[in-house]
């Protein structure tokens, strides 16, 4: 059972990346993408100066932003599906025998898979800037956002599944909720200086201690409990997301 | 004979709905042996979809049972799925996806290996004349190439029990006449077991083996073609007389006639179904003129299955023709088609 699902899980993910393959100019855009925010906001952060910076802003930087690359790709999972509700193409899927779970995690692994080719071109490029690689901490940085990925993912599966293949509310929710938990998750600027108010919905928000679980991670600290935080918090969303997922799909046939 | 390859039991659907509950199917009870081509015939909303939704594990009955080459749809729906193919309303094809790409997708979601999937699809391609566009994206294909497209994925996997939700809805008469084509010889090739669903009147009559006309939700007929006709309708004589009165006492005399029925006037003109028709008609005419009512023009209708389901539900299926489909996933909860 877990084997075929596993076995699933890679030919979803196989079918969502053919096209991807097939389009390289859409691929190099989504490479460069990110570099390209890097270099326009990371030097505005230069001046701001609650940003904990003595060597390199980067090494501050650098880890929020894969987190925000995960949010923003692994939310949007539902919307590879929306299309596929509309034509047809989900419905046939879902007459294989294809394991459901499988079909989730498939999904938000192709939104995945990409950001492990982007965090190395972000960090290759970062290099001579100042940002300095601790490949262990990295491995494990990444290994807590593929956690966090799925979860996501799920949830944004689930939500396609619940709007109906309904474009614009699917935005409109997606929009609403990964934008705040973006912000509030002190990714772009330090909450810290923020007012009382933000500080405690960032306390709240599961995203803010991977965030910081992730620049211990590539700062090369391993021994600090906040890391578990970030771990459990990442686990916490996969497990959610898939019991979410799981259940949604299951209630469609009902 | 062997176990048969569809057996419902009381299977039933309600949906709910802001209007109350919708009783999409209602207590529908069949048995479909293996090697049948059996049509569901009936207007849009009658439940044909819903009953096939039911059958291929997209949709649990709300009560009911129903085993689908041999699997139980509530306790084995994965076993269902392994042995059937579905062809739904909507096109099964990713449209970023390259056709030979999806067959072979398709392929491996059924558990195949990869040189075994592709041979399988290049192999289908090949049947359904789709090879000169393996390499392009489904977005792309015509019609009715991408419904032939959605017939090869449903067989990627050589299910002994297809079923075709509407398959030709929506093609110009030739692509859906290729299209039958192809269902056809594939029928012969393998003896599969093929049911489908269709509002085409002409198609449940030339191409299905045995008819099943579903309307409100209800099984209300089930037979071959030519049983319903002869059963439920039979032969419409048409004359029209010199005048009304004469038109009136036409009429009476048609009542005469052994198994006539559904006598009507219009005008001049008398119409009236009976058995046999063609031998009837001379009789008639005979009968007329010995009374001094000669006809002025006379015809004889084989009946259509169009008057099968006049003669059963007192409403032409015409009516209700061909219109435009939601689409097949986006109104699941109210879609009752």
């Amino acid at each position: 059972m877990a084997s075929n699902a596993i076995r699933d899980t890679r030919v979803v993910l196989w079918r969502e990346l053919l096209p991807v393959f097939h389009e390289p100019w859409g691929l190099f855009f989504s490479m460069i993408q990110p570099v390209i925010f890097l270099a326009l906001f990371g030097p505005l952060l230069g001046g701001v100066p609650t940003v904990p910076g003595e060597d390199s802003v980067w090494q501050w930087f650098v880890p929020g932003i894969l987190v925000m690359l995960i949010l923003f790709a692994t939310s949007m999972t539902g919307f590879g599906l929306l299309m596929e509700m509309q034509t047809g193409s989900h419905e046939r899927l879902m007459v294989t025998p294809m394991s459901r779970s499988a079909m989730i995690v498939g999904r938000a692994a192709k939104e995945i898979v990409p950001l492990f080719a982007q965090a190395a071109i972000i960090v290759l490029v970062m290099i001579p800037f100042g940002f300095e690689l601790h490949p262990l901490g990295a491995l494990g940085g990444l290994a807590i956002l593929c956690l966090l990925g799925v979860g996501l993912g799920a949830l944004s599966y689930a939500l396609a599944l619940v709007v109906h293949g309904q474009d614009w509310i699917f935005w409109t929710v997606q929009q609403t909720l990964v934008f705040p938990l973006t912000v509030l998750s002190g990714v772009f600027l330090p909450l810290e200086s923020g007012p009382g108010w933000i500080q405690r919905a960032a306390d709240i928000n599961p995203i803010t201690h991977i965030v910081e679980a992730e620049r211990l991670l590539f700062a090369g600290t391993y021994d600090d409990s906040t890391i578990l935080m970030g771990f459990a918090a990442a686990l916490g969303f996969a497990i959610v997301g898939l019991w979410v997922g799981t259940s949604v799909i299951r209630r469609a046939s009902n | 004979m062997t176990q048969p390859m569809i057996q419902t039991r009381g299977l039933s659907r309600t949906f709910k709905s802001k209007a109350g509950p919708v009783e999409a199917v209602k207590d529908l009870t069949l048995d479909v042996a293996e090697g049948e081509l059996v049509a569901f015939l009936g207007p849009n909303g009658a439940g044909k979809s819903t009953s096939l939704r039911m059958l291929t594990t997209l949709l649990s009955p709300t009560s009911g049972e129903a085993t689908v080459v041999g699997h139980d749809i509530r306790r084995d729906p994965t076993g269902v799925r392994q042995r059937i193919g579905y062809v739904g309303q909507g096109n099964g094809g990713g449209h970023y996806h390259r056709v030979r790409d999806e067959l072979i997708n398709q392929g491996r979601a059924y558990g195949q290996d990869g040189t075994y999937a592709k041979q399988n699809a290049d192999a289908l391609l090949e049947v359904f004349e789709l090879t000169e566009m393996a390499n392009r994206n489904v977005m792309t294909l015509s019609g009715g190439q991408k419904r032939r497209m959605d017939v090869a994925l449903g067989l990627m996997h050589q299910p002994p029990l297809l079923f075709l939700d509407e398959p030709s809805t929506g093609l110009d008469p030739q692509s859906r006449a290729n299209l039958w084509d192809h269902i056809l010889r594939l029928r012969r090739d393998t003896g599969m077991t093929i049911v489908l669903t269709t509002h085409y009147l002409e198609e449940a009559d030339t191409m299905a083996e045995r008819v099943m006309v579903v309307d409100h939700g209800r099984l209300i007929a089930d037979g071959t073609s030519e049983g319903l006709k002869e059963q439920l309708a039979g032969d419409l004589i048409t004359i029209t007389t010199r005048s009304e009165t004469e038109a009136g006492l036409a009429a009476t005399a048609a009542q005469t006639i052994e198994g006539a029925h559904d006598v009507e006037v219009e005008g001049t003109r008398v119409r009236v179904r009976v058995n046999r028709g063609p031998a009837v008609l001379p009789e008639y005419l005979r009968a007329l003129d010995a009374q001094g009512l000669p006809a002025q023009t006379a015809e004889v209708r084989r009946p259509t299955l169009d008057d099968v389901f006049l003669a059963l539900t007192g409403r032409s299926l015409r009516e209700g023709a061909p219109t435009a489909e939601s689409g097949p996933t986006a109104a699941v909860e109210v879609e009752v088609a």
